[in-house]
């Protein structure tokens, strides 16, 4: 990501912003000393389940909210203080929140109307968002009567349509069916990549999140978790809650029985002996979890041949892969999912006493 | 064969009998609504054919009407005679008290909307919990009878009122300032009697409001007055007509508080007509002076419906 000296800029700088909200059982921390630099022309999610503070950050972000301490700076001005219409940041909203009064045109020419633009100015600017939302035909209708996927749209271009320094996403695409969300996914990216403007985007889902984004920020119960590219969340999580969250994940207990150059020798806790990287932050000694990802955990007809060894307890058929379930002596599940081939016959069958390969750098260290 | 033909034809008898049944179920309906229809037209119609009958007769000596067609009534709604004038001199007064009549009741809805509006906009952004508590005392108000609220309000500004006694004591004024008997006394009292009328419509419109449309025009970039102006008086236009039309109607016929409130020379349409079918023994002028009032009302509404229909947003 970083290019030689060069380093990219910074758009919006959180820094140790917290928020608590008064309510009738008591205090809410909604955000806990949270920090993060997000840069420029990036495509930065906020990933965490609900409740967990990040839409609260992208309120904070858009001026809706006002943080209790620290600061959010905008390439490098304090903008905490700011109310909404005076933040070159637009924000698309879970609901669109479309204006039902006004047409399409009407709507995506609001903010710079507002700005007090000339009208061939904003006349050109609402044809040129049109076409870049591909709704030119659209224009003259009213938000009731579009369908979910052109309101989506409509509210794209209408937060886009200001030029803004930094694009806020609240979940746009949570009220899609899975079909137009995917098409959607792709348009979002399409137009970052075309704007050159920051995005914040903020879901639950984690496949969107690793899709979708440059960087990802992991947050639960108002903590900042992790801050990684996607490959990074997923193939190093750093505790329990991020390797949960993002994919499936099976856990397992093990000991360390030495360390060295970044890599530890560890003692699962059902016996076999194996290596795993060792990342910054984890600890170094005594019983840890470790992770192993379902796709890295292969199957071996004969039980020997394996790391570890179990009872085939369900195969579930997904068409890309299927997905074994394999009791271990321990009676934990581990879970092994392998891509299906279409020469492969069903060699596996329910009760079979399989073997589990555990592939090269496979078996990752947690912090927790 | 012979079966299927009879299952054939009870198949259809039971059909024509459950239409018979269901034409009977639709009689029968309409005969149950019939004593709410009838009290309907003989309450609300009825009165209003009667009067709009006596217009068009010649008045008895003695208040009643002569059974003899004439359009007399009619025409010295608007036209004076001054050698028939046996009206009490007032016919020529018909105009300014017209007028009065439009005046007062327009300015009394601007200032209730200028009220309403933004105490609607108060309840309407408490939390849930509590706005019911401010509608309650909303309507505290409708307890009283009118005619005591209204001799409340005398008490209050009459030349030795609180007010003009607070000021003269305070050494503010020298002389009480003269504000009974006045058209501002009448406009004070109506939007004082109709300001609930305002509010509850206007409440209604703005707890439909989706106040996310007006984070969303903060966001782009527009300022409070434009949030207001673009976004939020046209979502809530349908309770600005109905509060309009709400305290316009009533205002614009308005008889206790122009009574009380005016005295003698500041009369409102409703107290020309009560003097008609009273003191003035004219009452085919009085049911042609409510007939005027219906038709003021309904072109009033006509003219303010249509203008207020027209697109919110003339951009798009």
């Amino acid at each position: 990501m970083e290019r030689g000296a060069s380093k990219p800029a910074v758009a919006i700088d959180i820094d140790g912003v917290s928020k608590v909200f008064a309510s009738a059982e008591g205090a809410v921390r909604a955000l806990d000393d949270v920090s993060l630099a997000i840069r420029e022309n990036e495509f930065f999610t906020l990933l965490g389940p609900s409740g967990c503070g990040k839409t609260t950050l992208l309120r904070l972000i858009g001026g809706f909210e006002h943080a209790d301490s620290g600061r959010i700076l905008l390439h490098g001005e304090d903008i905490s203080a700011l109310p909404p219409y005076r933040r070159p940041v637009n924000m698309v909203f879970q609901s669109y929140a479309l204006f039902p009064h006004m047409t399409v045109a009407g709507n995506i020419g609001f903010g710079l109307e507002m700005l007090g633009r000339q009208k061939a100015e904003v006349a050109a600017a609402v044809d040129q968002m049109l076409r870049l939302v591909q709704m030119e035909g659209l224009r003259n209708r009213r938000p009731g009567q579009l369908s979910g996927g052109q309101q989506q749209r409509v509210a794209l271009a209408r937060a886009l349509a200001p030029r803004p320094r930094v694009l806020l996403l609240d979940e746009p695409l949570s009220a899609l069916d899975l079909k137009l969300r995917k098409e959607m996914q792709i348009e979002l990216k399409r137009l970052q990549h075309e704007t050159g403007i920051t995005f914040i985007f903020v879901t639950h889902d984690q496949g969107e999140a690793l899709t979708m984004s440059d960087r990802i920020a992991v947050m639960s119960d108002g903590r900042l978790l992790q801050t990684g590219t996607p490959r990074e969340i997923y193939d190093r999580p750093a505790d329990r809650f991020v390797a949960n969250f993002i994919g499936e994940t099976n856990f397992l207990q093990a000991d360390v029985v030495a360390t060295g150059a970044g890599r530890a020798r560890l003692q699962l806790a059902l016996g076999p002996e194996t290596e795993a990287e060792l990342p910054d932050g984890a600890p170094s000694s005594g019983r840890v979890t470790v992770v192993v990802r379902p796709e890295h955990a292969m199957l071996t007809p004969d039980p020997e041949q394996g790391t570890l060894s179990g009872v085939l307890e369900n195969i579930v058929y997904f068409g890309t892969d299927t997905h074994y379930y394999v009791k271990l002596a321990s009676c934990e599940t581990l879970i092994s999912r392998i891509q299906n081939t279409r020469d492969d016959e069903a060699v596996y069958e329910k009760g079979q006493r399989v073997g589990i390969v555990l592939r090269k750098g496979a078996v990752q260290i947690l912090r927790d | 064969m012979v079966d299927m033909a009879g299952r054939d034809r009870s198949a259809r008898t039971a059909a024509q009998a459950a239409t018979v049944a269901r034409r009977r179920e639709v009689s029968r309906c309409w005969l149950l609504c019939a004593p709410a229809l009838l009290v309907l037209l003989l309450a609300a119609s009825g009165p209003l054919l009667i009067v709009l009958a006596y217009s068009f007769l010649k008045p008895g000596g003695y208040g009643g009407v002569q059974w003899e067609l004439s359009t007399q009534a009619w025409v010295s709604v608007l036209l004076q005679r001054d050698i028939f004038d046996d009206t009490l001199g007032l016919a020529d007064a018909h105009l300014s008290i017209f007028w009065r009549s439009l005046r007062l009741a327009s300015l009394t809805t601007l200032l209730a909307l200028l009220l309403g509006f933004p105490t609607a906009y108060f309840i309407a952004t408490r939390p849930e919990a509590r706005r019911a508590h401010w509608l309650f005392v909303i309507t505290i108000p409708f307890w009283t009878n009118l005619l005591i609220r209204t001799f409340a309000i005398m008490e209050v500004i009459r030349n030795n009122g609180i007010i003009n006694s607070a000021l003269l004591g305070l050494g503010v004024i020298e002389t009480p300032i003269q504000m009974l008997f006045t058209d501002f006394a009448i406009m004070l009292g109506m939007v004082y009697v109709y300001l609930p009328l305002m509010v509850l419509p206007l409440y209604a419109s703005m707890d439909k409001l989706d106040f996310r449309l007006v984070e969303a025009a903060y966001d782009l970039y527009a300022s409070r007055f434009q949030v207001l102006r673009r976004v939020i008086v046209p979502l809530v236009r349908p309770g600005i007509i109905a509060g309009s039309i709400l305290v316009f109607i009533p205002a614009l016929g308005a008889y206790v508080t122009p009574r009380v409130l005016g005295g003698g020379k500041n009369m409102m349409l409703g107290n020309l007509i009560e003097l008609q079918f009273g003191q003035g023994r004219n009452w085919p002028l009085g049911a042609a002076l409510s007939m005027t009032l219906l038709l003021l009302v309904m072109a009033a509404l006509l003219v303010y419906v249509r203008s207020a229909a027209r697109p919110a947003d003339r951009d798009g």
